[in-house]
């Protein structure tokens, strides 16, 4: 999200989920899509369907690449060095927009001069993928009357995440492909809600609706609003992965956590574990016992999202109704209802009807939600902001006149090699990501009947020629362990993976990869940990 | 709604009526949306149109014989008429012939009352079947807990093919011709998932009858006797919106509202199938608090007097920033910004976060 916000002056998806079916070509980086979005996957099938060109940046054969014209078998960690390659081809056959780029950009001129400094063969080398194809697809991009950028964690999950999306935002202004429809620069949210998490502030740096805490007058109205005596600094707070740094050094002593299983979503699990327990006091919130609440103080009963009234809002920022389907088992209550007790109990006066009357304050503090009540949700099929007025339709696509820092801003990005490379003792490379029948930390897919069945059990997925060497056929243990931990789990051997990458996924607490992985390559701009790349071992260590 | 420009109005007359469309909409297209019934077996809008099963059969002026409306482009001035005697009585043939190879078992369908051969029979007054062939056997494979499929009951409409290919793009059936058998299957037989299934329920959404059914529902629920609450899912962040299916207070199917949402009609296999965990036994129900190292249960006000003091006094203590708070993308917006506001305005902190970032 950072690296939109420094593109464009929002982080959002630009365009909508429909609007993708509208493009010549679609780009999709980083994103498994029929995996772990899988409704965007059928958009992207059924464009292909209609002779849409698909081209896939991806370091794994993902399912998505049957359905593409091109599949970049990208190493890990390289997306920018192939981006940055693209563009020299684009400049070079001059193929960029020139008209665009004098009426809606700056800062031009030092990425062109950046670009022409770029060897495409050494771009080759880097990516692992041959200048021809690179080319190929660069122009195939660049010459679309209508072209999309679809992406996902495997772009903003590295080290250089931000400078990732940074460059994903050049090659869009460069061809002049934003603020159209079948256009845009479209990050693909993985968990349902954190698009809306993120608007409403549930992030250390911003107040609702993305107004900085270093800006003094926004955090006094919003003081004033509140009614709260409390004094905000204008200094931003701690994001997670700091938090946990915090934790474990005594500095942050209590926390409250509603809704999260960090022992096994959050990187480096041992260090989390060490961090839960330095803590003076935890309190959990959830539907489930969870590794988490484990260490807890208070475990406070919540009701899942089938229990509750709300909204949220999708990764193409539409808010849409969340409707009670059933009631919250025993004494659990809505994460709402216990907000609200505990606000009480801390001496704040709230005196919210329910949750569409938290709405009418949202729309009265987020410029981006102002026209939306829950009147309007019903009628209307969600609204997808900015909604800025309760006669506004809501904007499927952002930037049609205007970015909202004014001109959208060229960045140079390099391509910087990521953190943690193979070496002679940890020479793999893993990368992580979703499975279809599963999700997130396997609280809820994994307690679902049925679902439950169809992929139980963590897989290495690894490529013929590694797994032979290692002597590992189908479905032997394997023992995969980093600089930090060590997981097993049975040999997946899967054609088109990259030699000398193995891919894990993350959903499994018996075998969690995130024992693995580190939290302490952060992106200096959006503190997100380097996820997608960590150096590794493997051997074989049963027969299956 | 999108505008219609008025190059692109076209007016028809339907049985007598006077009916507004748009110039690309199909005849059926036009009928639908003027609330005039056709009947239909192969139609599902996310499909292109086969024109298959010869129920939506009309007619219209200057164009001879009787065109499948699923198929024909309306156009300005077009004629059309929907109900006839000759109609009913082609439309009853079609019907009665696919009704003489079709396992009656409405007694213990878990589509009765959703399934389209029985609306269409009921509607033209069938009370017998003429025919009396040899019937289909009846379709045993081991696909696992989501999907029944019952091929006594195809009517090889061919939705299910359709829609496996068109829409998830995964190609897992195809038609196997045996003589007068003529019915979808996977390739050899073979179970759903070795035939690279995605278990999305596609298939199962367009089945218009009780072939193809969620194994998850059998027994559970009939559609006249569940209550339906739409709502959004809660897995990923592309929102789709749900029917959820409630009996005696628990979930008993899930499906998707064709003409709504991002999804319209699909859903993938968490969406359609994920919901089993709200009614699981290790749900938390009751507030613990650790006392003597275990974690005990509580009141509610019992507990939430315990976070408050131990919030309150860390705060005074040590300071607001030693406090600090993760939230959850899987909680609603309004739980989110009450979260942040718990937390800056009670606490005093912006220590606050979530997930997003992994
Ligand atoms: S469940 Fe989905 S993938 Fe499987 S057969 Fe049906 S439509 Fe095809
Ligand atoms: S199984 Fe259902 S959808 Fe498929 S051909 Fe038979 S009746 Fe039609
Ligand atoms: S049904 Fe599947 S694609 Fe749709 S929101 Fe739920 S998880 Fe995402």
């Amino acid at each position: 999200m950072t690296g939109l916000v420094a593109s464009f002056g929002s982080g959002a998806m630009t365009n909508s989920i429909a609007d993708i079916g509208l493009a010549d070509v679609i780009l999709v980086v980083g994103s498994n899509t029929t995996e772990a979005h899988p409704i965007v996957g059928i958009e992207l099938k059924q464009a292909a369907r209609r002779g849409a060109r698909v081209i896939v940046v991806d370091p794994r054969r993902i399912r998505l690449v049957d359905h593409a014209e091109t599949w970049l078998r990208v190493a890990p960690g390289t997306n920018v060095a192939l981006v940055n390659a693209m563009m020299r081809v684009i400049l070079d056959e001059g193929l960029a927009d020139e008209a665009f780029i004098t009426e809606r950009t700056e800062g031009f001129e030092e990425l062109a001069s950046h670009l022409r400094s770029i060897d495409l063969e050494e771009a080759s080398l880097t990516t692992g993928v041959p200048v021809d194809t690179i080319r190929e697809a660069a122009i195939a991009y660049a010459s679309a009357e209508r072209a999309s950028i679809v992406y996902s964690m495997g772009v903003t999950q590295h080290a250089s995440g931000t400078g990732q999306v940074r460059a994903m935002a050049n090659l869009a202004m460069l061809t002049g492909n934003v603020g159209r429809p079948g256009t845009g620069v479209n990050p693909l949210r993985g968990q349902n809600n954190v698009q809306g998490a993120c608007d409403l502030a549930c992030l250390p740096n911003c107040l609702p609706g993305y107004q900085s805490v270093t800006d003094r007058g926004a955090l006094d109205r919003f003081c004033d609003y509140w009614e709260t005596g409390a004094y905000l600094s204008e200094e931003p707070g701690l994001t997670v992965v700091e938090m946990m740094d915090a934790a474990a050094t005594g500095k942050v002593k209590a926390m409250y956590i509603m809704g999260e299983n960090p022992v096994i979503s959050d990187p480096d699990q041992a260090h989390v574990r060490a961090a839960m327990d330095a803590l003076d006091f935890l309190v959990v919130q959830d539907i489930f016992p969870t590794e988490t609440t484990a260490y807890a103080d208070v475990v406070l009963p919540a009701a899942s999202y089938l229990e509750k009234e709300g909204t949220f809002t999708n990764t193409e920022r539409r808010v849409q109704r969340v409707r009670r389907v059933v009631e919250p088992p025993g004494e659990a209550l809505t994460d709402l209802e216990i907000l609200g007790r505990l606000a009480e109990a801390l001496g704040q006066r709230w005196k919210y009807t329910g949750p569409s009357d938290v709405m009418t304050e949202i729309a009265a503090v987020t410029p981006q939600y102002a026209g939306i009540t829950y009147e309007r949700l019903e009628r209307e099929d969600g609204l997808q902001w900015p909604c800025p007025d309760e006669s506004h339709p809501g904007t499927p696509v952002l930037h049609t006149e205007g970015f909202p820092r004014g001109k959208g801003v060229f960045a140079v990005v390099e391509h910087i090699p990521p953190p943690e490379l193979p070496d002679g003792e940890y020479p793999f490379v893993m990368t992580t990501g979703r499975q279809l029948w599963n999700f997130h930390s396997e609280t809820m897919t994994g307690r679902s009947a049925g679902l439950a069945d169809l992929n139980p059990q963590n897989r290495v997925e690894i490529g013929p020629k590694d797994a032979e060497r290692l002597g590992a056929c189908q479905g032997d243990l394997l023992e995969v362990s980093s600089r930090r931990g060590t997981i097993r789990a049975a040999a997946h051997i899967v054609d088109d993976i990259a030699p000398g990458v193995v891919f894990v996924p993350f959903h499994f607490a018996d075998s969690p990869a995130n024992a693995l992985t580190s939290g302490a390559h952060l992106d200096p701009f959006s503190k997100i940990p380097g996820l997608k790349v960590t150096a590794v071992n493997v051997r074989r260590v049963a027969e299956a | 709604m999108r505008s219609v420009p008025d190059s692109d109005r076209i007016t028809l007359t339907i049985d007598r009526r006077r009916v507004e469309g748009r110039s690309g909409q199909t005849v059926l297209d036009v009928c639908r949306e003027a609330d005039i019934r056709v009947p239909t077996l192969c139609h599902d809008p996310r499909l292109e149109p086969s024109g298959a099963c010869r129920l939506c059969l009309v007619q219209i002026e200057g164009m001879r014989g009787f065109p499948p409306s699923c198929s024909t482009l309306a156009t300005d001035g077009m004629v059309v008429t929907t109900v006839s005697e000759d109609l009913t009585e082609l439309r009853r043939s079609v019907v009665e012939l696919l009704l003489s190879d079709h396992e009656l078992s409405c007694l213990t369908c878990d589509s009765a009352g959703a399934c389209a051969l029985q609306n269409i029979a009921y509607e033209l007054g069938i009370t017998w079947s003429p025919f009396d062939g040899e019937r289909h056997r009846t379709w045993e494979a081991a696909d696992g807990a989501l999907i029944e499929r019952d091929y006594a009951k195809c009517i090889a409409c061919g939705r299910c093919v359709r829609i496996c290919q068109e829409v998830q793009g995964c190609n897992v059936y195809g038609f196997t011709d045996r003589g007068f058998e003529f019915l979808p299957n996977t390739p050899y037989g073979s179970a759903l998932a070795d035939a690279g299934c995605e278990f999305c329920g596609q298939c199962v959404s367009t089945c218009p009858v009780g072939a193809l059914t969620d194994k998850l529902s059998r027994f559970k629920g009939r559609l006249w006797e569940v209550q339906r609450v739409e709502t959004t899912c809660g897995y990923c962040g592309v929102g789709c919106t749900v029917e959820y299916r409630v009996k005696d207070g628990r979930i008993v199917g899930a499906a998707a509202p064709l003409e709504r949402g991002v999804n319209r009609g699909n859903l993938c296999a968490k969406g359609r199938y994920g919901w089993g965990f709200t009614h699981h036994p290790d749900r938390l129900t009751a507030p613990l608090v650790r006392k003597d190292g275990e974690l005990v249960e509580t009141s509610w006000h019992d507990a939430i007097a315990v976070v408050a003091a131990n919030l309150a006094r860390i705060r005074d203590e040590h300071g607001p920033d030693t406090v600090a708070g993760l939230s959850s993308a899987k909680c609603t917006n309004e739980e989110n910004y009450l979260f942040q506001k718990l937390l800056r305005a009670a606490i005093g902190t912006h220590n606050v976060d979530h997930c997003a970032r992994l």
